[in-house]
């Protein structure tokens, strides 16, 4: 099995960081503000920093398992 | 009020009441706190996010992954995470005491009948003492001078059928098992982060656009004054 496939195969796992994603955001995002505006603006900011730090590492995690 | 705070820029106050009473209320129930406070939309923003995260990770790990244990075999420290999320997690604390020790009682909330496990009850592993007849009897020692209680046996000790209920749990769960730890333990650690806004309200680290707006115009006035004027 090379990276490819195994990365499709546990493609479905991947989603289970979603859940997560989203209440880390919201959670972090509550202690920051009280008003639900400029809370749901930072949700939403965190929610794609943690998406492009998370995919970046997948990236990178990927392109080291490459050649094995 | 001694314990108002100001909020999102100083355009609000918050009444923070007893700040030690609603952080205690926000971990035994996520968002209890908040509620004592008035703080209505945090409440269910912190309640909403932190127990559905809970419940849906006891609910992947088939309800095995919230557990208490010190024993020497089994030291369960991602339950210093989940203790966070206050009284859903209390129970494991009931189920360990009660099935630890040298008397030790059935668990409560036994799913699968008389021989399956309990809810937050941690695994049977060889060599426990357990009540007898919780299972077969196949996979236990009597014990000498009582009928009362029996031994898990140990796959060392070389013969027969062994029980490690641990081990069993991982095999039937796979990555479930641990993805389940993952979020038990998220929400516990989510929710001390709710405590710390029930105690002291919102950090404000972060500053609004129009806060930005009014620095950067700061900066522009003093940068012109600074400029040299031409005759």
């Amino acid at each position: 099995m090379n990276s490819l496939q195994l990365l499709a195969s546990s493609w479905p796992q991947t989603w289970y960081a979603l859940p997560l994603i989203v209440a880390v955001s919201l959670v972090y995002a509550a202690t920051r503000h009280e008003l639900m505006k400029p809370l749901l603006m930072l949700a939403l900011r965190t929610a794609f920093s943690i998406t492009v730090f998370m995919s970046v590492v997948l990236a990178l995690m990927y392109w080291l398992s490459a050649g094995l | 009020m001694p314990n108002e705070v100001a909020a999102d820029s100083h355009e609000i106050t918050i009444d923070l009441r007893d700040p030690l009473l609603a952080a205690f209320l926000a971990w035994l129930i996520p968002g209890a706190g908040h509620f004592y406070q008035r703080r209505w939309a945090k409440g269910v923003l912190y309640s909403v996010c932190i127990l559905t995260t809970f419940i849906f990770g006891l609910f992947i790990g088939g309800g095995r992954v919230v557990y208490a244990s010190w024993r020497n075999n089994d030291t369960r420290l991602p339950y210093v995470c989940q203790i966070g999320v206050g009284l859903p997690a209390l129970p494991a604390i009931v189920q360990a005491v009660r099935t630890s020790g040298d008397t030790p009682k059935a668990p409560l909330w036994r799913f699968d009948g008389p021989e399956g496990f309990g809810l937050m009850a941690p695994p049977r592993l060889p060599g426990q003492i357990i009540p007898s007849g919780m299972i077969g009897r196949e996979l236990t020692e009597n014990l000498l001078g009582t009928d009362d209680y029996v031994r898990v046996r140990d796959a060392r000790s070389g013969y027969g059928p062994a029980l490690d209920e641990l081990s069993q749990w991982h095999h039937d769960l796979g990555g479930q098992y641990d993805l389940g730890t993952v979020y038990t333990m998220i929400a516990g650690l989510l929710n001390i982060l709710a405590v710390w806004d029930a105690y002291g309200g919102p950090v404000g680290g972060v500053p609004d656009e129009a806060e930005e707006a009014d620095a950067k115009a700061k900066a522009a006035k003093i940068s012109a004054d600074l400029q040299p004027t031409t005759t």
